[in-house]
């Protein structure tokens, strides 16, 4: 990679793999791929080879999230060179098979981008996940993206939290993008959730398509949320929550919680306030699947990233 | 004048029997979380309820809650028809054939006098459906006075009374074993998440149908009058491939969240993935419940279609003498 005068000149964007079934019951991601894979000719585009690829096939079988343990936490240095013998997690030796076919994980050889989709129980709309606040080639993407979306909003997160980070199913390529949309019960497909999707994907093949056909994109900024903290339910000795998410902050992902505003009501009526210092926005309010994972939400600052204008690197 | 009126419906009102004993089932599936939190609040509080009425709150597939599924092997609320509750069982048989035969030993037999009175099942579904209470009965007066109680009282929530005409012998839930019952069913609630607006309605619902009964068991006279009941007619199932099974279409946005809003012949119904609108091809307007059930994916139910009729209920009250 070569910059000139302000201008990042970027390799091109080749190969390209959009997963669903990450989790076996978020159920747009799988039906899109499905759908795809009997039929790819909305996703072809020029200068690219979109692969859609089920990451778990196993869970979207039985319509559950995970069999042994969740895929999209399994991608961890450990897990992807621990020796390949009888008894490791299902998740794990899939791991290690995604790595294979779409990695190496931080090689010369690793997919060029991989779109994974997901969906959430939380009202959190259509939401892209970036990992880095420094892929220039994301960052475009993603202001493509929500260009083209409005004025259906589009929010960003980005998890570069150097603990709640996580070695997600996409991290094997050079460029993971993280698709959630929702809200949707697990199990379900909702038509709006499933084709606000859709055309998420649209765009961002669009995006390819130019970018690889030479296009310029000048600098841009994006509007992200950043991730700070995970919010877990107050619970008694036994593990067991003892409130819910309170009426008031439900549903209310990405808008701004002060300190006193209502957090959580507890079965006996009771409001616990949020008692933090700044402002910050929720979001993953109250997610199905982070039950099991201490999280009620998760707490993000408003940060705006700033993106070098890009173009194809000449051959 | 009063005095003539109000004796006038005393002499006429039905005499039923007190309803003495009340069993509140929780977690029959794992993941329906109201109705599991709500049950174990009672048992951590040892609620027993205070005379005139005893309460036994019970979680009914433990296993299921614990790991936050539906059911383990097969629906705990398939296995109550009198086939199922007859039928031989050993270790090797399904958890839940177990289980069921369980709390019929608990709560029933199914139709004996040991049964408890009434038997309210807490559940959720993913379908836009307010509070229902679903029953197999449209003339059991307890069970249609309970529901008039509670769209008197629940101001925010709509309450609506849905009867599937299936002979008891063929009764398959849980609700089933008592002499009355019926499952009280609340949504949009997603699968394994707890919504506490979802939850204070339910807490709410119950409270008002044990307040009815205890005033219900004192000697309280109720008034008849008319409650529309949904009487279920037919399922109808997503369109799908016909080599692989799998589905083509959702349901169609004019649908999704429109439960209990009378379905036309011509309205849409799906949008299939390649954009065209299905419609609704039924000769009578009916109206869609169980609308985007995520648990029904595998029973092969998109939506359920009810005729909606009136029913005149009696005025009622209990043998106990004032």
């Amino acid at each position: 990679m070569s910059s000139r005068i302000g201008i990042s000149c970027l390799q091109e964007a080749k190969r390209v793999a959009i997963f669903g079934g990450t989790h076996g019951n978020e159920m747009s991601g799988i039906t899109l791929v499905n759908m795809w894979t009997q039929n790819s000719a909305e996703i072809e585009r020029n200068g690219l080879v979109v692969k859609p690829f089920i990451s778990n096939p196993r869970a979207v079988e039985k319509c559950t999230r995970y069999i042994d343990t969740d895929l999209n936490r399994a991608f961890t240095p450990e897990n992807l060179s621990t020796p390949e013998v009888e008894g490791l997690p299902y998740e794990v030796q899939r791991a290690k098979e995604i790595n294979r076919m779409f990695g190496p994980k931080g090689s010369s050889n690793a997919y060029d981008v991989i779109f994974d989709l997901h969906n959430t129980t939380s009202n959190m709309g259509s939401t892209l996940i970036l990992e880095s606040s420094t892929d220039l080639f994301n960052l475009q993407m993603v202001h493509y993206i929500k260009k083209a979306m409005a004025p259906h909003t589009c929010s960003v997160l980005l998890n570069e939290h150097p603990q709640l980070k996580y070695s997600t199913t996409r991290s094997v390529a050079k460029h993971p993008i993280g698709l959630e949309v929702g809200p949707q019960p697990q199990g379900v497909l909702r038509s709006n959730v499933f084709e606000s999707m859709r055309t998420i994907l649209k765009h961002a093949l669009d995006f390819l398509e130019l970018f690889n056909s030479g296009v310029e994109f000048p600098p841009c900024t994006v509007d992200v949320f950043r991730v700070q903290e995970r919010m877990d339910y107050p619970r008694d000795t036994n593990g067991n929550i003892t409130a819910m998410v309170h009426p008031h902050l439900q549903d209310c992902d990405w808008e701004p919680l002060n300190r006193g505003d209502p957090m959580f009501l507890t079965f006996d009526g009771r409001t616990i306030l949020y008692e933090g210092a700044n402002t910050v926005y929720p979001t993953f309010i109250n997610e199905a699947a982070y039950y099991e994972k201490q999280q009620a939400f998760m707490t993000t600052c408003r940060e705006i990233l700033a993106a070098n204008a890009i173009r194809k690197a000449f051959k | 004048m009063q005095m003539d009126r109000q004796s006038h419906l005393w002499r006429n009102a039905v005499v039923l029997p007190a309803v003495s004993r009340v069993a509140v089932c929780g977690g029959t599936h794992g993941n329906e979380l109201s109705g599991v939190y709500l049950v174990r609040e009672r048992l951590k509080r040892r609620e027993d309820g205070t005379e005139p009425v005893s309460v036994v709150a019970v979680m009914s597939n433990p296993r299921a809650v614990q790991l936050c599924v539906r059911y383990i092997e097969t629906d705990l609320n398939r296995c109550f028809t009198r086939a199922a509750l007859r039928a031989p069982i050993s270790e090797a048989s399904p958890y839940e054939m177990i289980r069921s035969q369980e709390l019929n030993a608990l709560l029933g037999p199914k139709g004996s006098t040991q049964a408890v009175d009434l038997l309210c099942d807490l559940h959720n579904t993913t379908a836009n459906m307010g509070l229902c209470l679903i029953t197999y009965s449209d003339r059991d007066w307890i069970c249609l006075h309970i529901c008039k109680h509670l769209q008197r009282e629940m101001a925010s929530t709509p309450v609506r009374y849905v009867h599937f005409d299936i002979p008891l012998n063929e009764a398959y839930s849980l609700d089933s074993v008592g002499k009355h019952g019926f499952a009280m069913e609340i949504g949009p609630q997603p699968h394994g998440v707890v919504r506490s607006a979802i939850f204070s309605a339910m807490q709410e619902g119950v409270q008002l149908m044990l307040d009815w009964i205890c005033q219900f068991n004192s000697g309280t006279l109720f008034e008849g009058g008319s409650v529309d009941v949904y009487t279920m007619v037919k399922n109808i199932d997503y369109p799908r491939d016909p080599e692989t099974h799998t589905i083509t279409a959702a349901v169609h946005p004019d649908l999704q969240d429109r439960d209990f809003c009378l379905l036309h012949p011509g309205d849409p119904m799906f949008l299939s993935f390649s954009g065209e609108t299905l419609r609704y091809k039924g000769k009578e307007a009916l109206y869609p419940f169980f609308i985007n059930e995520g648990a029904y994916y595998e029973k092969g139910v998109a939506l359920s279609l009810a005729r909606k009729r009136r029913v005149e209920i009696p005025s009622v009250r209990s043998e106990t003498l004032r």
